[in-house]
């Protein structure tokens, strides 16, 4: 209580207002917007009108169940992946980095100084029918002679872990870096193995960063469409898919408006269901 | 931007749709390109803009291979003192009309002078009704009367009053000869098993159903809901049985030549211009589409400055150039089929093989052999949304 009694007056107020003047321009207000255009009909020809259109929530969601599902499969994969590749990265840099530590976690970053969408062609060259990865597989025979792995599942969950890889890896390095090395030393003196010191001291004092890190990955990856656009096939188009053509080919606005929102609310679902299950501590990165 | 902001420009910008100073505004009176917000004046000025900012499809004007400069555009310049701003950012028709629509309708400009939409695609006809476009400034188009007779009263723009043909093209089915034997049918490219999963069809509605309902012995050019549907489950069975690879826009082109497919429907000009040895290109056996993109000035553009440059492209010579490049000077040309009367003697000057070239510029038999999609058909909902969830969901 006393956080309270020592900032009364208007000081926190001000504090807050930059933040909350730009979600309500750039956030609120657009989504408001887009709630009112996801209950209009019409069409681009001879424009939209507000008409209480539920039809287009229960359209959408009877009509592209699968490319939802298939959204929050993807996402879900991806995140495992960039989870289980990034967090021994993290946990080299945190513990081992040493004075490197800041080049590493550069390394780490610097993908992203290329575009997002040439990052993701450049995957079409890698996973090209004849390139390195599929040649070696088919030798190995994980492939068949005429498999391939653009234009498949595969290729768009691997391009998404890929293209999110650093928004796992960082919360994992900042939540690892804290850690006192002092409390696994003190774990492995009561005679914890260096597994048992792991599970039971690192690991949990680790979860806040695997926990914001897996939402900052699955989120953006379930609304993500580039992946599935240039690496996937018609098999594998995700619901970002379908809304960038019902906003682009179809302007079809309230069917694309309404859409958005199902996602929306489906992420949410699962953010709330995944804080119940770890904690909402963890969650906010309280335990830390 | 060295340019010193007026006040007068100022205050211009800010009255514009009565909005009160807006960065963006101030941003553009720095600009230096001129080009004018909609809601100004009605009469034409006649003078040409520093810039002119021009977006165009990738990969359709001539390119110096040494400097990858523009030798049209560079010409202009020196001829008339304007700066072309050119853009390849439109990949296909919707995503582009998606971008600038919303600007567009809200009444502010999208920056640019002139755009190019194709004819087979809805949202052509849909900027003219829209009343998104302005009316050229025909008195600064004197060569409009280069421009071929077949093009001069389309059914969306019957005077030209609006819109002037940048190429046209043919629609058909390329093939890479190290992976497959000739691909010449609809047949061959979605049903030969062989090919299964080394294809791809284009995502524009048209130009696919265009050469489907072709091969199906119907008419495109008339769309019945049978002939409809019964090239729509033809390339539907193809995706479901995983023939089709992907649906594309011109992106195409690279895994072609990488080899990732063995065979596509494309673009004639694409193919030309890929330069390849292996990669062939033809009008399916039994027809192909035939389509046109057509310059715009969007409302807002700069009317004279634009209608200036389209005069410029009207010019036979400088036309000729621009189709078919000049090996000489290690000159790449658009290689798609040009609308002006009187490009294919300079052209034949230029580069006499393009000029010979039957796919730039084509006989009257082959002329007969490719159709223009049904123009109802490309605003009837229910088939575009048939469509749109076959080849994105």
């Amino acid at each position: 209580m006393n956080v309270f009694h020592r900032h009364q007056g208007a000081t926190p107020y001000l504090l807050l207002l930059p933040g909350v003047l730009f979600l309500s321009v750039f956030f609120v207000v657009p989504l408001g917007f887009l709630a009112y255009q996801s209950l209009e009909s019409g069409n681009i020809d001879f424009g939209y009108a507000f008409t209480w259109q539920w039809s287009n929530y229960w359209d959408a969601i009877q009509n592209y169940r699968g490319e939802f599902i298939r959204s929050i499969e993807y996402a879900a994969i991806a995140t495992f992946f960039a989870l289980v590749a990034s967090y021994p990265v993290a946990y080299w840099i945190a513990f081992r980095g040493g004075r490197w530590k800041n080049l590493l976690l550069l390394f780490i970053v610097a993908p992203f100084f290329v575009t997002y969408l040439i990052r993701t062609l450049a995957w079409e060259t890698i996973l090209s029918d004849h390139g390195f990865v599929v040649r070696t597989l088919q030798t190995l025979h994980l492939l068949g002679s005429n498999g391939r792995l653009l234009a498949t599942g595969t290729a768009v969950v691997a391009g998404i872990t890929y293209n999110f890889l650093p928004f796992m890896a960082l919360p994992l390095y900042v939540s690892l870096e804290q850690i006192d090395a002092r409390m696994i030393e003190a774990a492995e003196d009561l005679y914890a193995s260096k597994w048992h010191a792991f599970w039971r001291v690192t690991f949990p004092l680790s979860l806040p960063g695997v926990v914001a890190g897996t939402l900052l990955t699955f989120i953006p990856a379930a609304g993500d469409f580039i992946n599935a656009q240039l690496l996937g096939g018609p098999q594998n188009h995700m619901i970002g898919n379908v809304i960038q053509s019902k906003f682009l080919e179809l302007t079809d606005y309230p069917a694309a408006a309404a859409m958005s929102f199902i996602l929306m609310a489906g992420i949410l679902v699962f953010v709330f269901l995944y804080a119940r299950l770890v904690g909402t501590e963890q969650l906010t990165g309280t335990a830390a | 931007m060295t340019d010193q902001l007026t006040r007068r420009q100022l205050l211009e910008r800010a009255a514009v749709g009565g909005a009160a100073i807006t960065f963006p505004g101030i941003l553009a009176a720095c600009g230096s390109s001129g080009s004018k917000a909609s809601g100004g004046t009605t009469s034409v000025e006649q003078k040409l803009a520093k810039t002119l900012n021009f977006s165009n499809w990738t990969l359709y004007i001539d390119v110096d291979n040494k400097t990858k400069s523009h030798p049209s555009l560079d010409a202009f310049k020196k001829k008339t003192g304007t700066d072309v701003n050119y853009v390849e950012d439109i990949n296909d028709n919707a995503s582009f009309f998606g971008k600038i629509q919303g600007p567009l309708s809200r009444g502010q400009s999208i920056n640019r002078d002139i755009i190019v939409l194709t004819d087979n695609d809805r949202y052509l006809g849909l900027m003219l009704r829209k009343g998104w476009a302005e009316k050229l400034d025909k008195a600064a188009i004197p060569n409009i009367k280069n421009l071929a007779p077949v093009q001069r009263h389309p059914n969306f723009d019957p005077n030209r009053d609006y819109t002037l043909p940048w190429q046209s093209g043919m629609t058909g089915i390329a093939y890479n000869d190290t992976l497959t034997d000739p691909v010449l049918n609809v047949t061959d490219l979605l049903e030969n098993p062989k090919l299964k999963g080394k294809i791809t069809v284009l995502n524009s509605m048209g130009d696919a159903m265009t050469i489907v309902m072709l091969a199906n012995g119907d008419d495109p050019t008339k769309v019945t809901d049978k002939a409809w549907n019964d090239a729509f489950n033809r390339i539907k069975k193809a995706v479901d049985n995983k023939q089709i690879r992907q649906f594309t826009g011109n992106d195409y082109a690279p895994p072609l030549a990488r080899g990732d497919l063995a065979a596509a429907m494309s673009w004639s000009g694409d193919i030309a211009q890929i330069g390849n040895k292996h990669i062939h290109w033809n009008v399916p056996t039994q027809g192909g589409a035939l389509w046109t993109d057509n310059m715009l000035i969007p409302k807002g553009g700069n009317v004279y400055t634009a209608s200036v440059y389209m005069n410029y492209v009207y010019d036979p010579k400088v036309q000729g150039l621009m189709e078919a490049g000049d090996p000489k000077r290690n000159i790449t040309g658009i290689y798609y089929i040009p609308p002006v009367i009187g490009a294919k003697a300079w052209a034949l000057k230029f580069n006499p093989a393009i000029a010979n070239n039957p796919l730039i510029f084509p006989s009257s038999e082959t002329l007969s052999k490719v159709k223009i999609f049904d123009n109802a058909a490309l605003n009837n909902q229910k088939y575009l949304t048939q469509w749109q969830n076959l080849i994105s969901g």
